[in-house]
């Protein structure tokens, strides 16, 4: 594998490869010293175009605990400012040597474009409503610590998935993986064209909760209350945001997730995500030891298998 | 874990065909028995006493050794297994990939680390494991035991107990399990 662009287009055994490997790595995570030299004298940076915490900050740990140079860049206060173009940057950073190039861009395509420009790899970490790959195999990572697999499960997405990377990676990986997955939304926030997406589709929370084994809520993006795609946030809330009462429908093995920055109030209940069979916290904990093994992979495993 | 390796992926990548039967399935149990004997020996004792198998061939071999050191003194020392995937010195070069994950069941520091290995031949497997042991504390001693010691070190890396020194050529390949040590070549599948 030489870059990871997308979820779509990997096999169940290129995904199930990285799983395996992701083992090996919160093993690593545990120990006194949790760094290993595997990435000694290999750079990596990162060109986020978007606001980001969690996948910058857990990928910078995961470079770090793999021994790898990590080059900050903050495209804010970068010459991107002075109009420097996509183009120009990516060969600016390409001549001073980079292996990997990690990537965030409100605009969907844009890591498969630098990838003509640039002869190290490119990890896509986001790009418009496309693909988030990296956060699609964390969080089959953590179904898979928190209920033996993610074969057979049945798995409710709920939310926003019109605008979300994060809906559009999950489904292609956790149907691949052989999961059954509803998409539950409320048709504004639904693709228009639900076309090859291998998917149930409800509009009914209620009557999808007791039959899911796993809960994943979207994000809330506030503005798009003012693009009148539902009538306010409140009413959300009520039709399809995970509350108190709701929980007590689910199965009582069954867990809920969510991608973070979570919304308290919103599409989660402030009680609901701090209970136990709420594993957002294990979410952000395997996002660092994930995208180590995309790391090893992409850099360190001596290109083909 | 080199041996099996090397034996495994291109360009080495083969079937690997036994020449001679070096030692049987009871000469390595004697050999086991003996080794464990020296360790006691050494250390005066089991106390303080950590085995670690290096995967994926050492882990039998440490099991083996664990079970003797039971069965003459009453206690059994501890028992985990080494992957050095990430601390190889070849990453980059050839496909490395961990066989196993790691287990190690108690902090090092203070111990004495018994690393065991099936095979002990360029060293650089036991290179990589003495650096991995320094990221789980810092042991009182480590010491190496490995069932076969072929010969052709390129690191300055000595073996404490050797169950069978066994002089190769650099291209021959040796198996060894519990069920005996062979000593052959791997002929190119392709």
């Amino acid at each position: 594998m030489k870059h990871l662009l997308g979820i779509e287009g990997l096999g169940r055994d290129e995904i199930e490869h990285l799983l395996d490997l992701t083992d090996s790595f919160v093993e690593v995570s545990r120990r006194r010293m949790p760094k290993v030299p595997a990435l000694q004298g290999r750079t990596v940076t990162w060109l986020f175009y978007e606001d980001s915490t969690r996948t910058r900050l857990s990928f910078e740990q995961a470079a770090k605990r793999l021994s790898a140079d990590t080059l900050s860049f903050s495209v804010s206060a970068s010459s991107v400012n002075k109009g420097e173009s996509l183009r120009d940057t990516v060969e600016t950073i390409e001549a001073m040597g980079v292996d990997a190039i990690v990537v965030r861009h409100r605009s969907a395509g844009v890591p498969h474009q630098i990838t003509k420009w640039v002869s190290g790899s490119v990890i896509n970490a986001g790009d418009g409503w496309h693909e988030h790959p990296t956060q699609a195999l964390l969080d089959c990572y953590t179904m898979r610590e928190h209920l033996g697999g993610v074969d057979g499960l049945r798995i409710a997405v709920v939310g926003d998935v019109k605008h979300s990377r994060v809906a559009r990676s999950d489904a292609w990986a956790f149907t691949e993986l052989g999961a059954e997955v509803t998409l539950v939304a409320p048709p504004t926030l639904l693709p228009p064209s639900m076309d090859g997406w291998p998917v149930a589709v409800s509009h009914d929370l209620d009557a999808v909760l007791p039959k899911v084994d796993v809960v994943y809520l979207l994000r809330m993006q506030r503005e798009r209350t003012t693009e009148a795609l539902v009538p306010s946030l409140r009413e959300y809330t009520a039709r399809y945001g995970l509350t108190r009462s709701r929980v007590d429908l689910l199965g009582d093995e069954a867990i809920v997730m969510h991608p973070g920055p979570m919304n308290r109030g919103v599409e989660i209940a402030a009680d609901v995500a701090d209970l136990p069979r709420s594993v957002v916290t294990d979410q952000v904990r395997n996002g660092v030891a994930v995208r180590m093994a995309v790391l090893f992979e992409l850099l360190g495993s001596g290109g083909e298998r | 874990m080199a041996e099996r390796e090397r034996r495994s992926t291109p360009p080495y990548g083969g079937v690997f065909h036994a020449r001679t039967q070096v030692l049987d399935a009871d000469d390595v149990r004697r050999a086991v028995w003996r080794m464990a004997h020296e360790i006691l020996e050494r250390n005066h004792g089991p106390d303080q006493v950590v085995l670690i198998g290096l995967q994926t061939g050492g882990v039998t071999f440490a099991e083996a050794l664990a079970d003797a050191l039971e069965k003459i003194d009453g206690a059994r020392p501890p028992l985990g297994s080494l992957d050095v995937a990430f601390h190889r010195d070849d990453i980059g070069l050839r496909p490395v990939l961990p066989a196993a994950v790691t287990d190690i069941p108690v902090d090092l520091t203070g111990q004495v680390v018994v690393l065991v290995d099936d095979v002990l031949f360029t060293g650089r497997t036991i290179r990589a494991a003495l650096d991995a042991v320094h990221t789980y504390g810092r042991p009182q001693a480590i010491q190496l035991a490995v069932m076969v010691d072929r010969g052709h070190r390129e690191l300055p890396i000595r073996p404490d107990y050797v169950g069978k020194n066994l002089p190769t050529r650099h291209d021959e390949v040796v198996n060894a399990t519990l069920d005996g040590v062979e000593l052959g070549e791997v002929v190119k599948s392709r």
